[in-house]
């Protein structure tokens, strides 16, 4: 990859030995306490029907790290990121008739403040931004457009103001510059006028990614950043991932690939069967015996690590039962 | 323009609050516009829905001082050659005993005429006597609640039934479309009005046996509904339209169904079998026989449809495209046969209960269909979209609101009140009473 | 050949006639609910019906024109919020059900025999009961004045004062729309349109802003209402679901989420009309189609011009295929 985007290939930087020692004294247990959370989670349970989807009694996310959420198709990992971000809403929701007891309600805590039931618009507005394992580039509006649409405190997005452009056109001059900075960074400034729709899936993922950026994020959360990313390009993801950890921000993604697990997180979270079954250290939560037997089902005599795993028919395989799962959901 | 006071006849004279907005002109009169030249015109009924004939108006104005008589078809028209306020007034003397001028008429009426344009204007005749003085007294209608009965009730509750019956077998087909495709059919009412409409060609035109013509009639809508989904529909889901895109299209062709229908037979109501229907009466409710029949007809056909989604493979079938084509597909069911089938059925039952309702009703018009559309949607949201059985119930329970409404509101109110309900359960179950919650999205 | 130069003649003169500007403004307004912002308004006559309602009532009840058209734009962002609460936050085809439900309801209300004193109940209300305030107001004197091929009164009804006001507010109307549509304001629409819960996870409230367009679009339906019963009468059942069919043909004729695409729409759907009835009734010999046949062909030739453009041309005339309204894949 060109020489600007950093490498996961490279030695480990200063601020990832950083984030990697904030956690490790932490022991690699389901639901453990970690010194820094940002985000918090009690008694998160999410069903559909006869199913329960997602049970997680309580997890914290550690503050300036990188953390996965891995687990086999249907593992809930998907719907528990939607349970965070406002998207959907957990069965356990306090309500005021009928609801569950007191202390057994789902409640969540971001950044020092309750975020349970409000929903994915102020969710987003608190810092917690994510994107989606289906694209959504808004394909019928510019790359530039997009990006503008992510920034923040835009006087324009008000009808009345909206009216007279010279309220809102310094505004727009600065958000148009930070944008042109991110596509330069990503790579995707010279499409910048191009029909978002016109990019390949891989750059709609980058877009995505920097569109979300567009508004400081606190916390960035990735659902299958690197899914239908073509090798190449997911080298430079994953460099982008790494670059935003070292600049202070908070990453959790939802991610298959193992290989790139391994990698890039500090610490790593598994889910099966919609619980929390393990925890811990990348390398430390792949020996786990508890993670072998949930995560590896069919494939079991396979080294977790290894790319081949994800031959075209598993891919396409996976593919299918994503779809089915989004149907559902 | 020439839509605007089309409307004026077409929406005005009938009893029916729901008639819609756009029969052209109804006029055969030989008043034409032209730029030089504009219409002012009307028709006028008698109580009972016949043409009102001999009815003579007075229209001064703008250098004109004539008298219009209304002809065999209770059409009156007058040319007029500048435009300006005109003047008519109704001699009431020309009225038939028995019946009144509607005190809500304004007569004399001033209208306001224009070249190239026809400008009506209602008189509404009601049943009413008029006294020697020429004070008026004006029969009170019937279906401006006159009280509530324990009578009135059981009446207007086996009328519900009647109409949810009928209204179940049309809104089970719009609901199937829309599970199995997730189109909102908008041609669905039109499919309604065909069934009555052949119905009346092959019984009353053509001289069938009305059983035979059913079966004719059930079995052409059927084949509209094989040809449409052949021609239109699986050609324009291949080319990847979108929902949005094919329900658009769908208003289209609604639109030039109904003007079709008026092209062939004007804004006239047909009734499909004339003879003079035998009563039954059962306690205090009194019903046709036609009525009896046409609602074991519709349950047995309803019971059918039901034992075939339920029972059947194919049924079966059609469920599993209903709750996830992708996954029918992946399972080896063949998607775009099932949607072919539904198609057909669909439009039979649409056809069937067009025709049943051609013989219950007072008739059958280009709008029947139109009229019935917006209460088979309020059905089907109500019952939960895409779901049969949803469909059913929800038919069952707008027919019984509709004909309820009727003991306390006037006529006019009963399809509000079913509207309104459809916007209070869309605010507290959203998903319809049989829906899913996940499906509302 | 008469009969031709007659049709021509009737083309022209609604080529700028009142009613057909009231079409565009209509048009206008649904364009900002469907074209921009994907909302699926079939009740577009029904905020006509309402601010045509609110205007003539107020305007016998004595009130000056000014107020009247302020009760007539109130009346209808009432409406927009009642159809909007419990639908907005529900999937698009819900929208439409209520949309076209309420409107039938406005119109067997206003038509009902109950309210007879207020809307005059079927026969609706004579043009001349409300329409001399805004006679009044006209500068353009008396006497008839040719212009260019068209001759009319100066101030009568369907005169110049009528045509000139009429379409002077879809001009401005027209730049509102460039206006708003060009900023940030009208960027959270075409996102919205695209993918809600894109524009949701970057922290706007999506709610909100279709909210504000159903009003906004709705209260521009009220102005078209005004426009179109100034010249005629109120009458409920001219603005019945045929007319909210017609003004989707006029929109998507011309080109969604264009800004003159209504416009163009509304000339367009009335010549093609007068065109087809003119043509049918000039070469088709009367005893296979006669004169109101020719009508109600014209009729059949609209709502298969609608059901071609959808197909073959959903941009519209103007539209651009790349910036496409709905969900064209």
């Amino acid at each position: 990859m060109s020489s600007d985007v950093p490498t996961t290939t490279g030695t480990m930087t200063a601020a990832g030995a950083a984030a990697k020692a904030s956690v490790a004294g932490v022991a690699p247990s389901p639901g453990v306490s970690k010194p820094d959370p940002i985000l918090t989670v009690d008694h998160v349970t999410r069903r559909f029907g006869g199913m329960t989807a997602v049970d997680v009694g309580h997890l914290e996310v550690q503050r300036g790290i990188i953390t996965a959420l891995i687990g086999p198709n249907g593992a809930g990992k998907t719907t528990f990121f939607n349970l965070i971000t406002g998207f959907d809403k957990p069965s356990s929701a306090p309500k005021m008739i009928g609801g569950p007891k007191a202390g057994e309600a789902a409640k969540s805590t971001f950044n020092g403040t309750d975020v349970g039931s409000i929903g994915a618009t102020k969710a987003a507005k608190k810092g917690m931004v994510r994107t989606f394992q289906l694209t959504k580039a808004l394909s019928k509006l510019t790359v530039l457009e997009n990006m503008r649409l992510g920034a923040k405190d835009q006087p324009g997005e008000n009808l009345f103001v909206s009216i007279f452009k010279p309220l809102w056109a310094k505004r727009e001059a600065e958000i148009t510059e930070k944008a042109e900075e991110l596509l330069a960074r990503f790579k995707l400034l010279e499409k910048k006028d191009d029909m978002a729709g016109s990019l390949s899936g891989g750059q709609k993922k980058l877009l995505e990614m920097a569109r979300a950026l567009m508004s400081d994020p606190v916390m960035i959360m990735l659902d299958e950043p690197m899914a239908g990313v073509n090798p190449a390009l997911t080298q430079s993801l994953l460099g982008h991932i790494q670059a935003l950890r070292d600049e202070g921000m908070t990453v959790l993604f939802v991610e298959h690939d193992m290989h790139m697990v391994r990698h890039i997180s500090d610490w790593v979270i598994v889910m099966a069967e919609g619980k929390v079954v393990a925890e811990g250290p990348s390398g430390t939560v792949m020996d786990d015996p508890a993670v072998i037997d949930a995560y590896l089902g069919a494939h079991h005599n396979t080294d977790l690590g290894d790319d081949s795993l994800l031959t075209d028919e598993v891919a396409e395989e996976l593919a299918a039962e994503v779809t089915a799962e989004e149907g559902k959901a | 323009m020439l839509i605007i006071t089309g409307v004026l006849m077409a929406g005005s004279l009938g009893a029916s609050p729901a008639q819609a907005a756009t029969a052209p002109p109804l006029t055969a009169a030989p008043c034409a516009t032209d730029p030089a030249t504009g219409c002012l015109q009307g028709t006028i009924k008698l109580p009972n829905g016949d043409p009102a004939v001999g009815i003579k108006l007075e229209i001064a104005g703008a250098g004109l001082d004539t008298v219009a008589v209304t002809g065999d078809d209770g059409k009156w028209s007058q040319a007029i050659t500048a435009a300006g306020a005109y003047t008519i007034n109704l001699d009431t003397s020309s009225i038939p005993d028995g019946a009144v001028l509607d005190s809500a008429t304004k007569n004399p009426a001033t209208v306001n005429g224009a070249l190239n344009k026809n400008t009506g204007y209602v008189f509404k005749i009601v049943g009413g006597t008029t006294a020697a003085d020429g004070t008026t007294t004006q029969t009170p209608t019937t279906d401006a609640g006159t009280g509530v009965t324990f009578e009135r009730f059981l009446q207007q509750l086996v009328s519900g039934i009647r109409l949810g019956l009928l209204l179940a077998l049309a809104a089970v087909g719009l609901s199937l479309i829309f599970g199995t495709t997730g189109l909102s059919n908008f041609a669905h009412g039109e499919q309604v009005t065909l069934g009555g409409l052949l119905a009346y060609l092959f019984a009353n035109v053509l001289g069938l046996n009305l059983i035979l013509a059913a079966v004719i009639s059930v079995a052409i809508c059927a084949a509209t509904g094989y040809f449409q989904d052949a021609l239109i529909w699986k050609p324009l889901r291949r080319r990847g339209l979108g929902t949005t895109q094919l329900m658009i299209v769908t208003i289209g062709l609604s639109i030039a169904l109904q003007y079709a229908f008026q092209y062939f037979l004007g804004a006239s109501t047909v009734r499909i079998d004339q003879a003079n229907p035998v009563t039954v009466a059962l306690g205090p409710v009194t019903l046709s026989a036609q009525s009896l029949i046409s609602m074991g007809i519709a349950v047995v056909i309803i019971a059918l449809v039901g034992f075939v989604l339920v029972k059947t493979r194919i049924g079966r079938a059609t469920r599993a495209v209903s709750d996830n084509p992708s996954l029918a597909a992946a399972s080896g069911i063949d998607v775009d046969r099932i949607i072919r089938l539904v198609w057909t059925s669909a439009t039979a039952l649409a056809g069937l209960s067009g025709v049943l309702l051609g013989l219950v009703l007072n008739g059958v018009n280009w709008q029947t269909g139109l009229q019935l559309l917006l209460l088979m949607f309020a059905a089907i949201t109500l019952g939960g979209l895409g779901t049969a059985f949803g469909a059913l119930a929800g038919a069952m329970i707008i027919g019984l609101v509709v004909e309820l409404t009727n003991l306390v509101l006037p006529g006019d109110f009963k399809y509000a009140t079913a509207l309104v309900i459809l916007i209070l359960v869309l605010l507290f179950r959203p998903q319809g009473i049989f829906g899913r919650r996940e499906r509302i999205g | 050949m008469d009969q031709l130069l007659g049709t021509l003649n009737a083309i022209l003169n609604s080529a700028i006639s009142p009613q057909t500007a009231a079409l565009a403004i209509a048009a206008i307004g649904l364009n900002i609910h469907f074209g921009y912002t994907g909302l699926l308004n079939f009740g577009q006559a029904g905020f006509m019906l309402i601010g045509a309602y609110a205007f003539a009532i107020s305007i016998i009840g004595g009130l000056p024109i000014i107020l009247a058209v302020i009760i007539a734009l109130v009346a209808a962002l009432i409406f927009a919020l009642i159809l909007g609460i419990p639908t907005l936050k529900l999937r698009g085809d819900y929208l439409a059900i209520v949309t076209l439900s309420a409107a039938e309801v406005v119109r067997i209300v206003g038509r009902s025999s109950l309210l007879t004193n207020v809307t005059g109940g079927s026969n609706g209300i004579t043009g001349n009961e409300y329409r001399s305030p805004f006679t009044d107001l006209s500068f353009f004197g008396d006497g008839r004045v040719d212009f260019g091929p068209w001759n009319y009164d100066a101030t009568g009804s369907n005169g110049w004062w009528f045509i000139a006001t009429a379409w002077f507010v879809v001009a401005l109307l027209c730049l509102f729309v460039w206006a708003i549509m060009r900023s940030p304001w009208g960027r959270v629409l075409r996102g919205i349109r695209e993918d809600e819960d894109a524009v949701r996870s970057l922290g706007k409230n999506v709610y909100s802003y279709k909210m504000q367009a159903l009003i906004l679009g709705g209260v521009i339906g009220a102005i078209a209402g005004i426009v179109y019963i100034l010249p005629a009468s109120l009458q409920a059942d001219s603005m019945g679901r045929s007319m909210t069919y017609f003004i989707f043909t006029a929109l998507l004729l011309g080109g969604a989420a264009t800004v003159f695409g209504p416009v163009l729409g509304a000339i367009v759907f009335f010549a093609i009309r007068l065109f087809v009835q003119g043509i049918a009734g000039q070469f088709v010999p009367g005893n296979i189609m006669n004169g109101q046949q020719t009508e109600q062909f014209a009729w059949i030739v609209i709502g298969i011009t609608l059901m071609l453009v959808v197909i073959f041309r959903p941009q519209g005339i103007l539209g651009n295929k790349k910036e496409l309204s709905f969900d064209v894949k």
